[in-house]
């Protein structure tokens, strides 16, 4: 096996003090992103990047993406033990979590929260190493048509299968696209969309924008909530951990139910959340007394979590593979990537060899880490919670301004940073979804680069995206994802599928 | 070690009211951010038009793709505006209630007061300003420990930022006075 070779070489290139040094402080970091209300894996990656542009690649992504595990792993903690999902993707792990913590179980609770996130990203990388090289290796025969039919699917898989109002993902999106295209055109050089300032020239930074939709607007809408709150220390002792662990064969179908959602959802633009509440419900429908669940079933925990955890690492596949994250975080890593002056896609496999497979063996390694990390550490991380909001809340706004003034040392920034925030603050409560936004911003000028380098190729025709059998279907698949909430009601219609729209809740 | 129980009890003191009145209802905020985003897509795709939206031999001109995303951001927008007022005659939810509007006041005005005071005092001033003054006035923290905390995390971002990884911040008087 080829892959397992260069896996090897990765974990070669990891094997130095100074990446495992900074392994260890990106996952400490994410923890503590993880648990504090306010900051979430999006935003604590965002803030943190700027420590990273003086590293070399290698040692910047594994830090950052030590951050991202430890963040995942982190949410679990106030779920179960406070009933606050510090994530949006650990609410699901409350319903059985917090019950299962008041019985006096929280140690057990919170072992096979942290087991079940291992498990499912286990699962999630060991399909990383095998199948993202295999994609790459495909994918390096596309042209920019093809890229541009796989732009396409990604955007229109946002609109068709997103559960937000259609419109409202389209507003989102479009948005984004038309901010990516503020500047210099990449293609002709020349001005678009500038009205003539010069602050506009350099266009609108990605990370920027991510910094304030979501580490400022996070503040403001977290300081609308009544942030008291009472829950339950717990340590978690060896023979608790080893209780948990000899009676994990027993759930080995719930376990390796929640990885595959958890890798579907996380390839797609699915993402972590959705992964984690139809883990959840699978697993209740498919137990066998599901009345037990939602009162501290351990079940109710291993399912969600295994499910987040798996559709959060799956969502860097198609980044190191394509170039088109799969989630916000991902979006995010794919911006520092370019930052660090690496191009995402394809050739990243064959011109970084010791970048991706050093990732991938950080995946590995930051994983086994972590959950060793959590496992003992559990009562520091969650007496973080006693520092009031109050001192926490300023901090993280001057973390976010650092962030957002180091990436081009630019007052205007900081600016555009807490106008960000208040456009974040609005969509979120009205209900315009941020990551199609932000994936949008992220991949607009390349998206449009290809639609335009195809059009110069075909000399200005349309069906180049249907000159051949793999573009031709790309683009097919795409446009039928876009109506695929029409088509849907039209063969439920017919009688042929039961309607899935009609039937979710 | 066995499992012990500990409680873990954080207290609110300034917790908004579950019972505020509504100050503006979310209907109400979708049609101003419609009717916003409207304005900025035709903003946005006059600026394009002029660029040059048209199809030449080679393609697209560099206001193409713009232009059709103004109309894609317009159409949105214009379904949007319309659906929130055919909903607004059954019922919208709450979008802020007054208790809540001021709390996230009390956090937005000192962050804009904020970047104002980056930009004449430095980024380190106006932090340690911000903390202080935000643990004190909003979280009613004792003076000695928000001066102290404001100070200690300060420090420490200089440290991290200015003195180990390089990254240079905007710097004011205090810092030019201090000889950095």
């Amino acid at each position: 096996m080829e892959a397992l070779g260069l896996l090897l070489h990765g974990f070669a290139v990891l094997l130095t003090w100074k990446t495992l040094v900074l392994m260890m402080v990106g996952l400490v970091l994410g923890i503590f992103v993880g648990v504090l209300p306010g900051l979430g894996g999006p935003n604590g990656v965002a803030i943190l990047l700027p420590l990273t542009f003086t590293m070399d690649p290698t040692s910047a992504i594994v830090m950052l993406s030590c951050i991202y595990w430890g963040a995942l792993f982190g949410g679990a903690i106030t779920s179960i033990l406070f009933n606050i999902p510090g994530e949006a993707w650990s609410v699901a792990t409350t319903f059985d979590g917090y019950p299962m913590a008041q019985q006096g179980r929280a140690a057990e609770a919170l072992t096979a929260a942290f087991t079940s996130s291992f498990v499912g990203s286990l699962v999630a990388v060991l399909l990383i190493t095998f199948l993202a090289p295999m994609i790459s290796s495909f994918a390096l025969k596309f042209g920019p048509p093809e890229f541009f039919a796989v732009y396409l699917l990604t955007f229109c898989s946002f609109v068709g299968l997103g559960r937000e109002a259609k419109h409202k993902t389209v507003i989102s999106m479009s948005l984004g696209l038309l901010l990516a295209g503020i500047g210099m055109d990449t293609v002709s050089g020349s001005l678009r969309m500038t009205f003539g300032s010069p602050e506009l020239l350099r266009g609108i930074n990605f990370l920027v924008a991510v910094i304030g939709l979501f580490g400022i607007s996070e503040i403001l809408l977290t300081m609308e909530e009544r942030l008291a709150l009472r829950g339950h220390a717990a340590s978690i002792s060896l023979r608790v951990v080893l209780g948990v662990w000899k009676d994990l064969p027993k759930y080995w179908v719930t376990l390796l139910r929640s990885s595959f959602i958890g890798c579907w959802l996380g390839i797609t633009p699915g993402g972590a959340i959705a992964a984690s509440f139809m883990g959840y419900n699978l697993a209740k429908r498919f137990a066998k007394e599901p009345e037990g669940f939602g009162k501290g079933r351990i079940e109710g925990v291993f399912a969600p979590e295994t499910a987040a955890h798996a559709s959060g690492t799956s969502a860097l596949l198609p980044m190191l593979a394509l170039g088109i994250p799969g989630s916000g975080t991902a979006a995010i890593l794919l911006g520092g990537l370019m930052v660090w002056g690496l191009n995402p896609g394809p050739l990243l496999f064959v011109e970084h060899k010791d970048f991706v497979w050093g990732l991938i063996a950080s995946m590995y390694l930051g994983n086994v880490v972590g959950l060793v990390l959590v496992l003992t550490t559990v009562p520091i991380f969650a007496s973080i919670l006693r520092v009031p909001f109050a001192a926490v809340a300023p901090m993280i706004v001057v973390s976010c301004a650092i962030g957002a003034y180091a990436i081009q040392n630019a007052m205007f920034d900081i600016w555009l940073m807490l106008g960000f925030g208040v456009v974040g603050y609005v969509f979120k409560k009205i209900g315009i979804p941020l990551a199609p936004f932000t994936l949008a911003l992220v991949l607009g000028n390349r998206a449009e680069d290809a639609f335009r380098l195809s059009m110069i190729g075909s000399g200005g025709t349309l069906k180049v995206f249907w000159s051949n059998g793999l573009v031709g279907s790309i683009t097919t698949l795409a446009i039928l994802l876009l109506f695929w909430p029409v088509i849907d009601n039209l063969l439920a219609r017919v009688g042929l599928t039961h309607g899935t729209r009609a039937t979710s809740p | 070690m066995s499992q012990t129980d500990i409680e873990i009890v954080v207290e609110d003191p300034t917790a908004p009211e579950d019972d505020s009145p509504s100050v503006v209802s979310s209907g109400t905020i979708e049609i101003v951010v419609c009717l916003l985003l409207l304005a900025l897509a035709v903003t946005l795709g006059y600026d394009n038009w002029r660029t040059g939206a048209s199809w030449d031999a080679t393609g697209p001109e560099p206001g193409y793709f713009p232009f059709y995303l103004s109309v894609i951001l317009a159409g949105g927008s214009l379904y949007g505006l319309i659906a929130a007022l055919l909903a607004r005659r059954v019922s919208s939810g709450t979008f802020v209630t007054r208790a809540q509007g001021r709390r996230v006041l009390a956090v937005f005005v000192p962050t804009s007061l904020f970047c104002l005071a980056t930009q004449f005092l430095g980024l380190y001033v106006a932090s340690f300003l911000l903390i202080a003054g935000f643990m004190r006035l909003v979280g009613r923290i004792a003076l000695w420990k928000s001066l102290l905390t404001a100070f200690a995390f300060t420090a420490i971002m200089f440290v991290t930022f200015d003195v180990a990884f390089d990254v240079i911040m905007p710097k004011g008087p205090l810092e030019a006075a201090l000889g950095r």
